[in-house]
């Protein structure tokens, strides 16, 4: 095994893994923002107790996420010192401009938001949560700005000014939006917003069929299934229909690669299931004819190009590629079907309530989005292997060249470690937290009397409130 | 070129930041098994940070992102060169996260004094680590001329390194230890002030002799210092804010304290950085190699964007941290949703 196998098996296990909590944090901090407005509109104190609730499980995911994110920042200049001199004028810039929009935004509200149930009125505690989800909007779009780059890398040109060869800016605009920036923006924060829905429905589900909670069950059934249901149906038909169109524009190859096309010509089939075998240059299975070139170019003529018309050097892994693409979608078509059905037992007379096969689909369907998300990012990054920057940089090469094998090997065994700790740890907390239920519905005198504007924050006595309480 | 020298001092804003902000949450890690002795005491302390540890952090996160940004071969050859140290550092900061995060979510008391003990351990560790390579960073570095260096752990742990990550940790424990003074009460208060004299002998002693050690060294600090000698104000009006500060805490006022506490580290920073500049990194194998704020530089225009980025983004960050701040003053109450 040489040493850049090793540099990229250490990048995908810490990305991966920090992967799964920003998507659960987007999608949740969505659902927070949805149950604050019902809060300050309805005055219903149910409302608030489910914010409490599930802001608590928000703060554990967030700091997964901090604790996990914390890696990116530094891991380019350690294990591809080369790729960061390279792309450093502009991958760097993004990355910078992240962190002074984005996790500034959310390091300084999270406080607030996390502590707000106690002593925050409602308009004031939805205002500090909806300014930490902005935050992580905000992170998503810098981090997939810079992702993009990497796919389809523009407004750079290349220069050797003593320190090999850099991709300097010419143009911040182009930089910022890439052909590919749009599409994959679009199809990240949809992703992100389902698996936080499916969090809630998932949560939501266990509670009714262990008959507890059942009204606020209900209640956030109502509010995460039509969300789940209608961006399961457009990330298909719409986001992600137009990341294949982007996709075979701009990275042909990644294309070929994910639907196994060997051969170059119109009225292409997609694959549903099946396997390919770059061996023999085929692909079998279950497939749609014409379906590919009707998707890529909204007629069957439309042609598609095939591996064989690229050289085998700049193909990625292939079966990889292929296979977890196909996780992907299937999955997505399955998230319609959950989707569509449980909606339609609960249209129909209020049947999900008492529906204990679709409850378990349900309860499920957190492990399933969360899958989802983890292969169509595998998609996005083994697809545009053996490119680190597409066309421009190899992945083999830009590892740092300093650095040996047993120290990336020592690194990685800590991080397989470490995250495997972090992981049963995160588990047994959530876990326990759910198991643990909804907090007592808030007293709504208590939390009334809890500033609620700027104005009370500003006049009001350091912390009187609490002071009162601690002395009775 | 005006715009390398402003990313220069821009640089070490954040970086004087983040030793500031997080400093003084590293000090209450830090200090807390000497001033808390049950669990409601422990909390106590961890709770005085925490709404505003995180937050701290992240001038961390914008420090490597900033330096990315602005000088990418700094950026590529520190962290690639310090890779062992750059790997201990990461595992300390997810471990002081998850400490925090995971400490009192279960009653069990081996639980909670194990996060206790990682909380203390891992801010320990980040404040000696980061002494360590600031130490490194003014001894020089074996840089070559591709701008690659390999070290390992041992190399970086060398007497002076040390000394100086032994001073930040005394430093950022005494910052921490006046920070506290504003949030805790009887008897924890009380403890605090009996130690905190203890560490200000101490820090000055070391710092003292940290100083010493670093103008017998020799690199371009002591040259720069004795060209342009104006830049020993910094050293000069970080005594002056030391001094002050031990007044004020003599008269307990501590939330002026804490300011000249906050003022001192940043002068320190200062020191430093007047005597690197214009190198960011030295190199001790030929000076040649050195990485200097124009070499090591991205180009004028993504410098320019980044200045336009932090002009638009600092007054935000200010405006909030501040904010956030006040909000929380005053001293902790527990509650259901405290750490």
């Amino acid at each position: 095994m040489d040493t850049e196998l090793l540099h990229r098996i250490q990048f995908g296990l810490t990305i991966s893994f920090h992967f799964i909590f920003p998507p659960m944090s987007l999608g949740l901090g969505l659902i927070l923002i949805i149950f604050g407005v019902q809060s300050v509109r309805t005055k219903d104190p149910k409302w608030r107790q489910l914010s409490l609730f599930w802001t608590k499980i928000y703060g554990l995911v967030f700091a997964m996420g901090i604790a996990s994110g914390i890696v990116q920042e530094f891991q380019f200049g350690t294990n591809w010192s080369v790729y960061s001199r390279f792309v450093g004028n502009i991958f760097g810039s993004l990355l910078a401009a992240e962190g002074i929009f984005a996790f500034m935004l959310e390091g300084g509200f999270l406080g607030l938001m996390l502590f707000g149930g106690s002593r925050l009125g409602n308009r004031l505690w939805l205002f500090a949560t909806t300014m930490v989800v902005v935050g992580a909007t905000f992170s998503a779009t810098w981090i997939v700005m810079a992702n993009s780059w990497m796919q389809t890398p523009g407004g750079y040109e290349i220069k050797d000014v003593g320190q090999g060869d850099q991709a300097f800016m010419t143009s911040f605009r182009e930089v910022v939006f890439t052909p590919s920036f749009g599409p994959r923006i679009w199809h990240t924060l949809v992703a992100s917003w389902m698996v936080g829905a499916s969090l809630v429905l998932s949560v939501a589900a266990y509670y009714l069929l262990k008959k507890r909670f059942v009204e606020q069950a209900k209640t956030m059934i109502r509010v995460a299934l039509p969300i789940f249901t209608v961006l399961a149906i457009l990330q298909v038909t719409v986001f992600g229909a137009n990341m294949a169109t982007e996709v075979a524009t701009n990275q042909p190859e990644k294309l070929a690669a994910m639907e196994g096309v060997y051969y170059t010509g119109d009225c292409v089939p997609m694959t549903i299931f099946g396997i390919t075998n770059t061996g023999t240059d085929t692909t079998k299975g279950l497939q749609i004819p014409c379906m590919l070139s009707i998707l890529v170019g909204k007629s069957p003529s439309t042609t598609v190009q095939g591996l064989t018309s690229f050289p085998q050097d700049d193909w990625s892994n292939v079966n990889v590629v292929f296979h977890v693409y196909h996780v992907m979608i299937n999955l997505g078509m399955l998230f319609i079907l959950i989707g569509v059905v449980a909606s339609g037992l609960w249209w129909w007379k209020r049947k999900l309530w008492d529906k204990r096969w679709m409850l378990r689909v349900l309860v499920a369907s957190i492990v399933l989005t969360q899958l989802a998300t983890l292969s169509g990012w595998w998609t996005a990054e083994f697809g545009r292997q053996p490119w680190i920057v597409w066309n421009l940089l190899r992945t083999d090469g830009a590892q740092s060249p300093n650095v040996t094998f047993s120290q990336v090997a020592t690194s990685l065994g800590m991080f397989v470690l470490l995250y495997a700790v972090l992981l049963v740890t995160f588990l047994i907390l959530l876990n326990k937290k759910i198991k643990a239920g909804l907090p007592d519905m808030p007293d709504e005198d208590e939390h009334e009397s809890l500033p609620d504007s700027f104005g009370e924050i500003f006049s009001r006595r350091p912390r009187a409130h609490s002071r009162e309480k601690a002395e009775v | 070129m005006w715009l390398n020298t402003t990313w220069f001092v821009l640089y070490v804003v954040i970086i004087g930041g983040y030793v500031i902000l997080d400093g003084f949450d590293l000090g209450v890690g830090i200090l807390s098994p000497f001033v808390a002795k049950d669990d409601r005491e422990r909390r106590v302390v961890l709770n005085s940070i925490g709404p505003v540890w995180d937050g701290n952090e992240v001038w961390l996160v914008l420090g490597g992102g900033a330096l990315f940004a602005a000088f990418p071969l700094v950026y590529a050859s520190l962290f690639s060169g310090f890779y062992m140290a750059m790997m201990l550092v990461l595992l300390v900061l997810i471990t002081r996260t998850v400490a925090v995060e995971f400490r009192s979510q279960r009653e069990s008391a081996r639980w909670r004094s194990t996060f206790d003990w990682f909380f203390f351990a891992s801010s320990f560790g980040i404040t000696l680590l980061l002494g360590v390579a600031l130490g490194n960073v003014i001894r020089g570095l074996p840089i070559d001329a591709q701008g690659n260096m390999s070290l390992n752990l041992l190399d970086l742990l060398n007497p002076y390194s040390l000394a100086l990550g032994v001073t930040g940790v005394v430093m950022l424990s005494l910052h921490g230890g006046i920070f506290l003074t504003l949030k805790v009460e009887d008897p924890i208060l009380e403890r605090v002030t009996r130690l905190i004299p203890k560490l200000m002998v101490a820090f000055f002693v070391l710092m003292t002799a940290t100083i010493g050690w670093t103008l017998l060294l020799d690199t371009p600090i002591t040259t720069n210092y004795s060209d342009r000698i104006w830049i020993a104000v910094f050293p000069v009006l970080a005594l002056v804010a030391a001094v002050v500060g031990w007044r004020f805490i003599r008269a307990q006022q501590y939330l002026q304290a804490f300011l000249a506490s906050a003022t001192m580290i940043a002068l320190l920073m200062g020191a430093v950085a007047a005597g690197l500049y214009p190198i960011l990194l030295h190199s001790s194998t030929d000076s040649a190699n050195d990485l200097t704020i124009t070499n090591a530089a991205s180009a004028e225009p993504t410098l320019m964007v980044m200045f336009v980025i932090a002009m638009i983004g600092i007054p935000f960050v200010l405006l909030y941290t501040a904010g956030v701040y006040y909000f929380f003053r005053g001293k902790v109450v527990l509650d259901d949703e405290s750490y």
